[in-house]
């Protein structure tokens, strides 16, 4: 009996654990569990916005997994559609997613975009002994035969990581792009592993999955597919500066529920803008990789309707949509 | 000596009384998360991570924390295993097949003394293996592709049913409703909602939690209900608790070798601590043969699995070291762990941080010895258990169970999916049907499909490409063996055995 009460007590204690919850004023919607980079938004940006003074109460953070961020979407949209208190982590994964309705019916129009103010910029990296040297080598070498080189990406087919290889190629002229190989495997690192073993010959993915790999030598960047060089990255030079303009980053920003008003939007953004320019916020990019990529506002949400529209198109190319 | 210098400095950080108080801790919630059917390792890592930043741990003390909560869940996966039927997580679900008997014959104590025992061993060995050779081992991995991992996936599947009941076509049957239910969720390929019938809760597919819960706990509900609380099969005599020395010494190579087996299966990113626990099972079943009792409650039956599913669990770490590739769902998530605490594992970790791979290595030497001696006198308590009256510890695994899966999406949802699944169980096991292939179907039956499909965008379509290279065609010739050697060998077994009561 001992063992069962302690058991329950046990039971309780962890599980208080998990649903800690404070009386506050506002609250950030992780939707997927801790560890991830949404939950890293909410932490870092909630905990900023408290030490900068932009909010009275520290930001409470709920983690809501399910269905690649949908179930957080729809119960945003369902639920909780005018409140002005809730900001949700996002990322280009809930553009993408929402782009190929893979949020059972959801469409970005539902939610307002806040801004995004910092990015995880994107590569494309080959094995230290691959043939290929630069981004002409590869495009040049898919133009000779589409099946030569396979790509190997943390995310699904017509996920982010797939199409930036296709924007690169759309870029180039190469248009049956339904021709290239890609396998989608369970993240960057293992997505680098199937490349260095030769079963893929270039690898699609955040610069911050590649930074060990480069530094032990098993992989080179061909590319990174950012407006400028990365800092600290000097060396890998830019899709654009190779002739392909493409410009992929995974940006982490947040959106709010569609409902509320013009007001509370634009205080969201001003809040948003703040944590943007602090020093805390600074280092915690450098602290993970992301680069400083800063929209808010509307320029953001113009920004967001691009990009779905340009990810639809891709995607109706590809047949991940109707 | 460089290894030794480096212990030196991992055990200097993990000495301090704060990471030992914090590794002891760990070794006890992970224990008890382990033995809850509802919640697994992974889940109970993940539970912890709030934790740890809320504490503001630093890297190493994060990580030995999660870690020691790690091994203690795989240790006490087994509890409940043998005591229940119902495995703790998914890598115990092996145990139950020999765990079970033991603890029916009134031997439960010896049962959990052996796997503890096991567990030890199979850990410890492995946490060397991680020590001596990790950046080494690391090379495996470029190894393997989609075409070996899937002639690995064939493998597992193609002995399941030889080694679960006596009966094959039943067992096969019972894979391919895991299979099945495995092909519910986001289609691998193509990232499309499948099966889903447009319910977003469907989407990431059944969580083989909710299955091991619903086919063990709640369908051994509905069997109680219906003899009216006679079926009794918990009410068991319960002998003097000893450590069963003797036993523990005629196991001794049964555990060494599934100590190798299981580490390697943890090696291999696309393998995995439960492919680990159930290799090792079908490999000592076939070394034991027909005199070796298995699914009659042998020790050996208990060790194997113990020692492969722990080993494979120290195995896993080795590939998320060195190349931040998570080999089981755990070291996936401790791997985002170890990213938001800035610190990137990868090829370059070991000469980076060393104070933190030492440091957890280090502390995971500790928690091991915590383990075992946390485990073993603790026996008498856990046995303790089977004194409560089947009346009352069924609902209460039940609810406890429920509470857990509860907690995992926060949605009735999945409540209801465990019903079904306990619906689903109790018929089949009505029909004699095993429900050990159903989960082993819904567990690797994603993997298995995902492998095939990427072989056969790498290849075009070509299917020679699984047989491609020396590994799969290795592979695949002992899936036919293991296939086909039950049938011819059939005729020279004496006493047939059934797995479930």
């Amino acid at each position: 009996m001992k063992a069962r009460f302690l058991k329950a007590l046990a039971t309780s204690a962890v599980l208080g654990l998990g649903a800690t919850t404070a009386a506050t004023s506002a609250e950030c919607i992780a939707p997927a569990n801790p560890g991830g980079g949404w939950d890293f938004t909410c932490r870092q940006i909630g905990k900023i916005l408290f030490d900068i003074g932009q909010v009275d109460a520290p930001v409470q953070v709920t983690n809501m997994a399910g269905a690649g961020g949908g179930l957080a979407f729809s119960t945003v949209v369902n639920e909780r559609n005018d409140d002005a208190e809730l900001i949700v982590a996002a990322s280009s994964a809930t553009t993408t997613r929402l782009a190929q309705n893979a949020y059972g019916g959801a469409t970005a129009d539902q939610v307002r975009f806040v801004g995004a103010i910092g990015a995880d910029p994107g590569v494309i990296v080959v094995a230290a002994d691959s043939p290929l040297q630069n981004l002409g080598d590869m495009v040049e070498a898919i133009k000779a035969d589409p099946g030569s080189v396979a790509f190997a990406g943390g995310s699904a087919v017509g996920g982010f990581d797939h199409m930036k290889p296709l924007q690169v190629l759309l870029a180039a002229g190469f248009t049956d792009i339904t021709k290239v190989k890609y396998i989608g495997v369970d993240g960057g690192a293992d997505a680098i592993t199937q490349t260095v073993g030769g079963f893929t010959q270039a690898m699609t993915g955040d610069m911050s999955e590649i930074v060990g790999f480069l530094k032990s030598g098993e992989v080179r960047a061909l590319a990174v597919l950012t407006e400028e060089r990365v800092p600290g990255f000097e060396d890998i030079p830019t899709a654009r500066e190779q002739g392909f303009d493409v410009v992929a980053v995974n940006w982490r920003g947040l959106y709010v529920p569609g409902g509320i008003s013009d007001d509370a939007f634009n205080a969201w953004a001003a809040k948003l803008q703040a944590v943007a320019d602090s020093d805390e916020w600074k280092q915690a990019m450098a602290d993970n990789g992301l680069a400083p990529f800063t929209k808010v506002g509307g320029d953001f949400q113009n920004w967001i309707d691009g990009v779905i529209a340009q990810t639809q198109d891709l995607s109706r190319q590809l047949g991940v949509i109707q | 000596m460089d290894i030794l210098a480096n212990l030196q400095l991992g055990f200097s950080i993990a000495f301090s009384p704060w990471t030992l108080m914090l590794a002891v801790v760990g070794c006890f919630i992970g224990t008890i998360v382990g033995a809850l059917p509802g919640l697994g390792p992974s889940n109970g890592v993940a539970i912890m991570i709030p934790l740890t930043f809320s504490m503001g741990l630093d890297a190493t003390a994060s990580l030995v924390l999660l870690t020691a909560i790690y091994y203690g869940a795989m240790y006490g996966g087994r509890i409940s295993s043998i005591l229940l039927n119902i495995p703790g997580d998914e890598p115990a679900l092996m145990t139950t097949l020999d765990g079970y008997p033991m603890a029916k014959a009134g031997r439960a104590g010896d049962a959990l003394v052996i796997s503890g025992v096991a567990s030890f061993v199979g850990a410890f060995l492995a946490t060397i293996g991680l020590m001596l050779l990790a950046p080494l081992l690391s090379r495996i991995a470029y190894q393997f592709g989609p075409a070996e991992y899937f002639a690995l996936y064939v493998l597992a599947f193609s002995t399941l049913g030889g080694i679960s009941s006596n009966n094959q076509a039943k067992a096969a049957i019972a894979s391919c409703f895991g299979l099945m239910i495995a092909m519910i969720g986001l289609d691998p390929n193509s990232g499309m909602p499948r099966l889903t019938g447009g319910n977003l809760h469907l989407m990431d597919g059944v969580d083989f939690l909710v299955a091991i819960v619903g086919l063990f706990a709640v369908s051994e509900v509905f069997f109680f209900i219906e003899s009216h609380g006679k079926s009794g099969a918990l009410g068991i005599t319960l002998g003097k608790v000893t450590i069963p020395w003797a036993e523990i010494w005629t196991t001794r190579w049964t555990m060494l070798r599934s100590s190798f087996l299981g580490f390697i299966a943890g090696v291999l990113p696309g393998a995995g601590a439960s492919l680990g626990s159930f290799m090792t099972y079908m490999m000592e079943k076939g070394i034991a043969g027909e005199k070796g009792g298995f699914g009659t409650g042998v020790a050996k039956g208990v060790a194997a699995p113990e020692a492969g599913n722990n080993a494979a669990a120290g195995g896993a770490l080795v590939p998320m070291l060195t190349l931040g590739v998570p080999g089981s769902g755990t070291t996936a998530v401790l791997l985002a762990v170890l990213m938001t605490l800035n610190i990137t594992p990868g090829p370059t970790l070991f000469s980076d941080r060393p104070d933190v791979v030492w440091g957890l290595i280090a502390s995971l030497l500790i928690a091991n010895f915590v383990l075992l001696a946390m485990n073993v006198p603790m026996v008498k308590v856990f046995v303790r258990i089977l004194q409560v009256p089947p009346a009352l510890l069924m609902p209460a695994v039940t609810m406890i169970s429920f509470v857990g899966i509860y907690s995992l999406t926060g949605s009735y949802f999945d409540l209801i999916l465990v019903v079904a699944f306990g619906v689903l169980g109790y018929v089949l096991r009505k029909m004699d049907v095993p429900t050990v292939p159903v989960i082993m179907g819904i567990l690797l039956g994603n993997q298995m499909e995902k492998q095939l499909r990427d072989a056969m965008v790498l290849s075009e379509g070509d299917w020679t490409y699984l047989f491609s290279s020396g590994i799969s065609v290795g592979l695949i010739i002992a899936a036919v063996l293991g296939f086909l050697a039950p049938m011819f060998l059939r005729r020279y077994m004496t006493k047939p055995q059934a797995i479930s009561d």
